[in-house]
């Protein structure tokens, strides 16, 4: 197996993603360096394409900082444009622009005059917030009756984030375009609203603030922009829970949004070597996304005795040789100015970390996905303020991209029903439906045996609940059946099988392989579904084929590598495997697993107290016990005295930890007061302001 | 329970520093909130100028005392408050803004108020990168300064409490228990509190909890809004407070916190009556129009937050304080939106009534401020 050495900065190739190539670069500098961007690059990305991860020095305490969120929401990530305070994974780079790290806090630029100028009021039917699945399911949905629908986004292209889902997608094949990838989900929905005459859709706007007025506020190009809608649909999709763990702030530890925002939009490689912190969905597809960006993923770490997320993705993970370590985790990440290695360990029953279990390994980078929470803020300030309030997708309720997508088309048929008296109400289907995609994963149960007497038949390794038929819908003899739910059901093969692998290729889970033994009995050839970097399996060599639980079974020839147009870039590569294999073979691995690159355990650093839960203000766990201890409970109280919640996230980060260590400290969620909070969401130049709807 | 000395009902501006210094003298002090946490009324919304300079002589002698209070805190009680003294620079573009400072200056200077007229200048050196176009200059006075309301109120809770003081958070006082014309302490959902003396301190609420006490308290709210920025460098000594209105306001005021934050009001002409504490869509264009009109520069801060607070106001823009109505009951109220800069003043004053220890001046001050008063003259500069 030879394994490409992973390589920080621009991708070269992908197995999915068109490679940009620009001819023109953006030239700026850093720190006086001349370097190159990308057309129309965000700096944070510039900047790591060119291995810089320390954007700058905390006031607080000089610890370094660098990109965290990717998404605007945090400020670690603030950096010198020109000489003006940016946020860098907002900002685009500009010809001849210089940057420079911010160290303490920023100098305030001298010097110009600013522009003033009204600010326009825009009144729209329904202002729809975040196109997103769930945003733009339900402005095509409102399009259709021809509601005057505004939808806006934060971002230079519609899709939310699957616009970073390279991945082919669950659900159903009829309803949620299962079986597609998400980025391309995000252009055909795009596709719908932008033949729609009554829905408009502005990008790269951002939504700041909701007024007592029954405005929002709006930031489009630097203008400012008062929308003054009848109703509000919030589909703003979820923030990322965070784990405050010693190291927790160096540059290199990053959220799954961050890292995909780096490698699938921007296509750059932070890193070369990860551990991924959560055994979710979300953990589990960003670890397949680093592989395929030619990331070496050195493992999952999960602290519960079996993933969260769907089991195909765990296995696709394990058969590609990365390990899954459950009940483990993080104890620190070590490093001076970026992540060098993480420390992690078994945890016992009471989820404490046994001691003696504790291993240090190399890596430059850690992604924590410990799960979504719903970014709710607006619609509730939105409800304060007396709007007509609507709530869809993860914003509402966390769940599949698929469910985003129904629950969006719903909310706008409650929103239909408002204002045509004999508007069409919400089919009861579409809440069936809903539910469906909605619910988690069911139990894992053993894996179906291959069928006996026949010499071509898939292997179906579905063996857990979940919402997805692509495969007994691509099937053209119909020999692919949901037994029980016909959306959640495990599939069964029953019948005759042409061999034309549209199953394996289709199933978002690579959980399907073909064997066909019509030719040498001996060595029967199996097709198995391959996603990752075209180099690393080739006609003609050999293979380290593995199990459905990812255990070697050998080194097999591969006869051939199929890469047709209708698999949608996922190869089929045929393996020439034994009588005894072929039933087995499950999947090709492209690294060691027992890899472990174990180095000299290192002193964690510093103790549980001095974990930094609030990372605007750089507040220690230990202080907001001390606070707790000393009898306060209202978190308001606590940002007076600790300036916790004061910072640019304005809460959204800390208020979680803080509520934990309550709950560590024997105070139940009941007595603890939530800080309030007020517009904005997102810091805004005072210019905007200023210089109103005008160009500033 | 044998009961109180003195209940408190507000733990804001007032209250607060009330209950510290009340029960460091000795007293057994109660006080009651109807919300969570100590400051959670008004005292959170202002934006923490603290200045003597006014043109009344009791605004200025309580500030005087605020600001002796704010400055020796730390070395007092090891509390950081982010007292800066600052100084305050109204800046004058017009001619009658000229002579109104210059007026009100003579009056301070004859009070014993470190103030001064200072050239253009002197502005421009005080406030780089302020406007120099038409600047005829300003009033500074580099005594006064700035704290964090937030800081304040959570150490004057806590220096309180370990002076015995009892705080009934979440605890709103439903009656005011008044009998043969004394009053005898107070009533909440909770249960009833005897205490010989109760003090109105309860800012916005004022006049609802004056009438438990047959009192018709001439406190009506209005709301003013503002703004907290992302810090920067130090680059601003003083409270810059410009003086020409602007649409819908009169003057606009900003400063730079011990944070390095930007905090920046405006005053609503005509005022917005009412206790609605929603943020308004207005606002924030509007002051951000005449903050880059004064000091260009300002474009550049990112702007976090920004909230709505009450002035509990007056008709003539000063507090009533003192005893008032049946006997025992002493009021507070009517700051103005001052509360945080006249608290610790007022509150020594509390201390000095109601321990009948008075201080020389205090007869004035307390009957410049009388809540009987009647209303003739208005502040000069609010």
């Amino acid at each position: 197996m030879d394994t490409p050495r992973a390589q920080r900065g621009r991708l070269e190739r992908h197995p999915v993603l068109a490679i940009g190539r620009d001819a023109r670069p953006v030239r700026f500098s850093w720190e006086g360096r001349p370097l190159e961007a990308r057309p129309g690059e965000v700096i944070s990305s510039a900047l790591i394409a060119a291995g810089v991860d320390v954007f700058g020095r905390h006031a607080k305490d000089r610890t370094p900082q660098g990109l965290f969120c990717a998404n605007g929401q945090c400020a670690q990530c603030l950096v010198l444009a020109d000489g003006i305070p940016v946020k860098a994974c907002m900002t685009s780079v500009t010809t001849g622009m210089q940057v420079r790290p911010v160290v303490g806090l920023p100098a305030l630029p001298e010097g110009g005059d600013a522009e003033t100028g009204p600010v326009a009021v825009r009144e729209v039917d329904v202002l729809v917030i975040g196109a997103g699945p769930a945003g733009l399911a339900a402005a095509a949905e409102l399009g259709a009756a021809g509601v005057t629908v505004l939808v806006v986004d934060d971002k230079a292209v519609a899709g939310g984030k699957l616009v970073l889902q390279t991945h082919k997608f669950f659900g159903s094949r009829e309803h949620t375009s299962a079986g597609t990838r998400g980025i391309d989900i995000a252009t055909e929905l795009s596709a719908v609203i932008a033949e729609q005459s009554t829905v408009e859709l502005w990008l790269e706007t951002t939504a700041v603030g909701v007024f007592s007025d029954r405005r929002i506020g709006v930031v489009r190009n630097g203008r400012y922009t008062l929308i003054a809608p009848a109703a509000v649909l919030v589909a703003t999709g979820a923030r990322e829970r965070q784990l405050p763990f010693p190291g927790h702030t160096l540059p290199g530890v990053y959220g799954a949004g961050a890292l995909q925002t780096l490698l699938n939009r921007d296509q750059v490689a932070p890193c070369t070597r990860l551990i991924v912190i959560g055994g979710g969905n979300v953990g589990l597809i960003a670890a397949y996304h680093a592989l395929q960006a030619g990331i070496e993923v050195a493992g999952v770490v999960e602290v519960r005795p079996s993933v969260g997320g769907y089991q195909v993705h765990a296995d696709k993970l394990r058969r590609l040789g990365v390990p899954v370590y459950l009940r483990h985790t993080v104890l620190a990440a070590h490093g001076v100015d970026r992540v060098e290695a993480v420390t992690i360990a078994q945890v016992g029953a009471g989820g404490a970390a046994i001691p003696g279990s504790a291993n240090t390994l190399a890596a430059d980078a850690v992604l924590v996905a410990v799960g979504l929470a719903p970014l709710d803020e607006l619609a509730r300030q939105a409800e304060e303020c007396g709007m007509d309030v609507y709530v869809a997708g993860d914003a509402h309720a966390i769940a599949e991209a698929s469910a985003a997508i129904y629950s969006g088309k719903i909310a706008a048929r409650r929103i239909l029903a408002t204002r045509t008296p004999d508007a069409v109400s919400v089919p009861a289907e579409w809440e069936d439906e809903l539910a469906r995609l909605a619910a988690g994963p069911g139990p894992v149960g053993p894996a179906p045996l291959p069928p006996a007497g026949l010499d071509r038949y898939p292997v179906l390794r579905c063996t857990q609940e979940i919402p997805c038929n692509p495969c007994a819908s691509v099937c053209k003899r119909g020999a692919i059946e949901l037994v029980g739910d016909p959306l959640r059901g495990l599939p069964r093969f029953t019948g005759d099988c042409t061999g034309c692998a549209k199953c394996v290729a289709i199933c978002p889970g690579l959980a399907i392989t073909l064997v066909d033994r019509t030719g040498d009995p001996e060595r029967p050839i199996v097709t198995v579904p391959f996603e990752m970097d075209a180099a690393l399996v080739e006609a003609g060599t050999e293979v380290l084929a593995c199990d459905g639980d990812g255990a070697p079974l050998g080194r097999f020839p591969v006869v051939a590598v199929r890469r047709r147009t209708w698999q949608d870039r996922t190869a089929l590569i045929d393996i020439e495997a034994t009588r005894a294999t072929g039933d087995a073979i499950a999947g090709i691995r492209v690294r060691d697993p027992h890899d472990l690159r174990l180095v000299e355990a290192r002193p964690v650093g510093s103790t549980p107290e001095d974990v930094v839960v609030c990372r605007c203000e750089r507040v220690t766990a230990g202080e907001v016990r001390a606070a707790i201890g000393s009898g306060v409970r209202d978190l308001n109280e606590m940002k007076g005295m600790l300036r916790v919640c004061m910072g640019a996230c304005g809460g959204r980060s800390c208020a979680e930890h803080i509520t934990r260590l309550f709950h560590e400290e024997g105070v139940g969620a009941a007595d603890v007061i939530a800080p309030t909070t007020r517009p904005l969401f997102t810091e805004v130049p005072l210019a905007v302001f200023a210089a109103g709807s005008r160009s500033p | 329970m044998t009961g109180y000395d003195v209940a408190i009902i507000g733990a804001g501006s007032v209250g607060l520093p009330a209950a510290h210094f009340l029960a460091a003298a000795g007293l057994r002090i109660a006080v009651f909130d109807p919300l969570p946490s100590p400051g959670r009324g008004e005292n959170r919304a202002a934006i923490g100028g603290v200045r003597a300079t006014h043109s009344e002589p009791a605004k200025a002698a309580l500030c005087l005392d605020s600001i002796e209070v704010f400055a020796t805190w730390r070395e007092r009680y090891g509390d950081d408050l982010e007292w800066r003294r600052g100084g305050y620079l109204f800046v004058a573009y017009r001619e009658e803004d000229e002579a109104a400072l210059r007026a009100v200056i003579a009056a301070q200077q004859a009070m014993g108020l470190g103030i001064a007229w200072v050239g253009p200048s002197e502005v421009a050196d005080l406030a780089p990168g302020i406007v120099a176009d038409e600047l005829r200059g300003g009033s500074y006075s580099p005594g006064d300064g700035s704290a964090s309301p937030l800081a304040a109120a959570h150490a004057f809770r806590i220096r309180a409490e370990r002076s015995g003081a009892r705080f009934h958070f979440g605890e709103p006082v439903v009656a005011i228990d008044v009998r043969c014309g004394r009053v005898h302490g107070v009533t909440t959902p909770h249960g009833s509190y005897p205490a010989p003396i109760v003090v109105n301190a309860a800012g916005a609420a004022a006049r609802t909890v004056g009438r438990m006490a047959g009192l018709d308290l001439a406190v009506a709210p209005d709301a003013h809004e503002a703004a907290i920025t992302a810090p920067v460098s130090r680059f601003l000594e003083p409270m810059v407070v410009d003086l020409r209105p602007g649409p819908g306001s009169k003057n606009c005021y900003f400063y730079q916190s011990a944070t390095g934050q930007i905090l920046f009001c405006l005053t609503p002409d005509p005022p917005i009556t009412g206790t609605d504490r929603r943020a308004t869509s207005s606002f924030l264009p509007a002051v951000a129009q005449r903050l880059v009109a004064v000091l260009p520069r300002l474009r550049h801060l990112q702007v976090r937050r920004t909230w709505r607070g009450l002035y509990p106001a007056t008709p003539d823009g000063s507090p009533l304080i003192g005893w008032a109505g049946p006997a025992g009951s002493f009021v507070a109220v009517g700051m103005c939106g001052q509360g945080f800069m006249l608290g610790p003043g007022v509150a020594r004053l509390v201390v000095r009534t109601l321990t009948g220890h008075p201080a020389t001046g205090d007869a004035e001050i307390l009957d410049e401020l009388a809540p009987d008063r009647a209303f003739e003259s208005a502040e000069v500069l609010t």
